[in-house]
């Protein structure tokens, strides 16, 4: 597939605010800060700014941004739409959290800052569901059909904000830094567990489309020798990543050091130099990397429709 | 239930691209708009098209055949791009199964692309909708066309008569005696589409030559030239052959 830049900026951004607002609760309900400190209201502003830019960036990916609004129709069977349901609804909930906290609302209560943030943590949940849905529902996708597709999505998302959120938490509330360094840095394991796991799978998987089925000859021996066209369509450009093969190879190298062991370290250096700078840092190389994983995950997975365009005569 | 659906007969397929023609006319020049045709004489010719040509070469040199392979959206019977689009612009008609885009809601997403296993719905660069093979419904309903031509374009043009077009559901129409007859089959089935657009394998024509329809064993040809001639009296076959 060709990885839209569009696409790829909506989803890592959008998971780094999911996983900062889930780190805010989490604080919250493990009583680690006071309800209604600066962590809170610029913890939420700044969650809401990434969902935002995320938000903003999905609609350069539309050839028709102005009918957008048309989207949340087929909630019933489309998981896109469902997420464009979700997504305001929990923009919505983080933007209330953080009102809660500025406004000195009871922490407590059926109004209170924690029941907001519980909502949101439901409404983030399903939004890493929506999201990873959209992508693992395409059964003709083998690389992205698997439940480790919503896995890997939601805890990439949950590790760069806890990330962002240490960053944070150094410039903001220095005490929450080494909870905050030990949940990212689990959760950075955890995903490069899975995310090895998804990488295993890719690697044994044999397609179940072959040029037999597609034109439905039954020799062995079948080539393309005309695709029907000179010029390139809209099918040699939207399904294939347009790289050579060393570059997809490279990027798989650049994305595994940039989002597990780099930040890791310079997480273990900023913890141990007090340094906030190697904090930011951090989440920053992290977020380089995953930019990366993102455009790789598109391009490793092969379209079956490529099977019916492979030369030009 | 009726389901509209082509039936193209790979065996006599020439691959002369009339089909590819006659649909970017007809679809060009309509109610629903232009189709992209950018650089059509320049050195990257690129554009919309709704149905494509392709050819294939089966077999290993010397015994190779090439296969012209026409391909257009198949109007699947479980459309994969009906479900995932988010604005219900990509729609499957309930009275004659025809899978269509409404122009005016389709934003443009492509996941209706990414949907389909076939490569049959292609963005248009330039209206920035989702277009796809309508199976010619502005065609096939117009009543101020004469019956015959109440056709898709495509199904007109083809000079070998590789296309075929009705009712699937229907077990006495043109193209289900078609199926049945020459084993007409769907494609890519390992993903459950059941695409309506059946394909029609090639055929071998076999004929059994037997040495005695070449010489005759009973009268081999050098006799044959020397057929006695009968007397001008004696009955003859044809005035020249012995009786």
């Amino acid at each position: 597939m060709h990885p839209a830049w569009s696409v790829i900026l909506l989803t890592t951004l959008i998971g780094v605010g999911q996983g900062l607002f889930a780190a805010l609760v989490a604080v919250q309900a493990l009583e680690l800060v006071p309800p209604g400190a600066a962590f809170y209201r610029f913890g939420a502003a700044l969650a809401f700014a990434f969902l935002a830019a995320g938000l903003i960036a999905s609609f350069f990916h539309l050839g028709r941004p102005e009918r957008a609004w048309r989207t949340a129709a087929m909630w019933r069977t489309s998981w896109l739409s469902r997420e464009v349901v979700v997504l305001p609804a929990f923009m919505a909930c983080v933007v209330a959290y953080g009102l809660g906290h500025a406004l000195g609302w009871p922490a407590s209560g059926p109004l209170g800052t924690l029941a907001i943030g519980t909502l949101g943590i439901v409404l983030c949940a399903a939004l890493f569901v929506c999201t990873g849905m959209i992508y693992a529902c395409l059964r003709f996708l083998q690389e992205w059909h698997s439940p480790l597709t919503i896995v890997n999505y939601a805890l990439f998302g949950c590790a760069s904000g806890l990330m962002l959120a240490t960053g944070f938490a150094a410039l903001v509330e220095p005490a929450l830094v080494r909870p905050l360094a030990a949940w990212a840095a689990g959760l950075t394991l955890a995903v490069l567990a899975t995310r090895t796991a998804s990488l295993v799978r890719n690697a044994r998987l044999k397609p179940k489309s072959t040029l037999q089925t597609a034109i439905g000859v039954k020799h062995p021996r079948i080539v393309q020798t005309s695709q029907g066209f000179m010029g390139g369509s809209f099918n040699t450009r939207e399904f294939f990543h347009g790289a050579p093969q060393g570059l997809v190879r490279s990027i798989r190298w650049t994305f595994l050091v940039a989002v597990f062991p780099v930040p890791l370290a310079l997480l273990a250096a900023g913890l141990a130099w007090q340094a906030p700078v190697l904090l930011v840092a951090a989440f920053l190389v992290q977020y380089g990397g995953l930019l990366a994983e993102r455009w790789f995950f598109f391009a490793q997975a092969n379209h079956p429709q490529n099977l019916y365009y492979q030369r030009i005569s | 239930m009726t389901q509209l659906a082509l039936v193209i007969d790979l065996n006599v397929c020439v691959g002369c691209h009339a089909c590819v023609t006659s649909c970017k006319e007809w679809n060009t020049s309509g109610v629903a708009g232009f189709l992209s045709d950018d650089n059509p004489y320049g050195k990257d010719p690129t554009g919309t098209f709704l149905n494509r040509v392709q050819s294939f070469e089966v077999g290993e040199y010397p015994n190779t055949q090439t296969v012209h392979f026409p391909k257009s959206c198949l109007h699947c019977e479980d459309p994969p791009c009906v479900p995932v689009c988010p604005t219900g612009a990509s729609y499957k008609r309930a009275e004659d199964g025809i899978v269509l885009v409404d122009y005016d809601k389709c934003i443009g997403c492509k996941y209706c692309a990414w949907a389909c296993p076939y490569g049959v719905r292609e963005v248009d660069e330039h209206q920035k909708v989702m277009k796809k093979c309508t199976l010619c419904v502005d065609r096939i309903y117009d009543e101020l066309l004469p019956p015959a031509d109440r056709r898709p374009a495509c199904v007109m043009a083809c000079p070998t008569n590789a296309r075929l077009f009705g009712d699937i559901h229907d077990p006495q129409s043109e193209v289900s005696r078609a199926i049945r007859d020459a084993g007409g089959y769907q494609l890519m089935p390992e993903w459950g589409t059941h695409p309506a657009n059946h394909y029609l394998p090639r055929r071998k024509t076999e004929i059994k030559v037997r040495a005695e329809d070449l010489e005759r064993v009973d009268n081999p040809l050098k006799i044959d030239g020397r057929l006695p001639k009968p007397a001008l009296k004696d009955p003859s076959l044809d005035d020249v052959t012995s009786w």
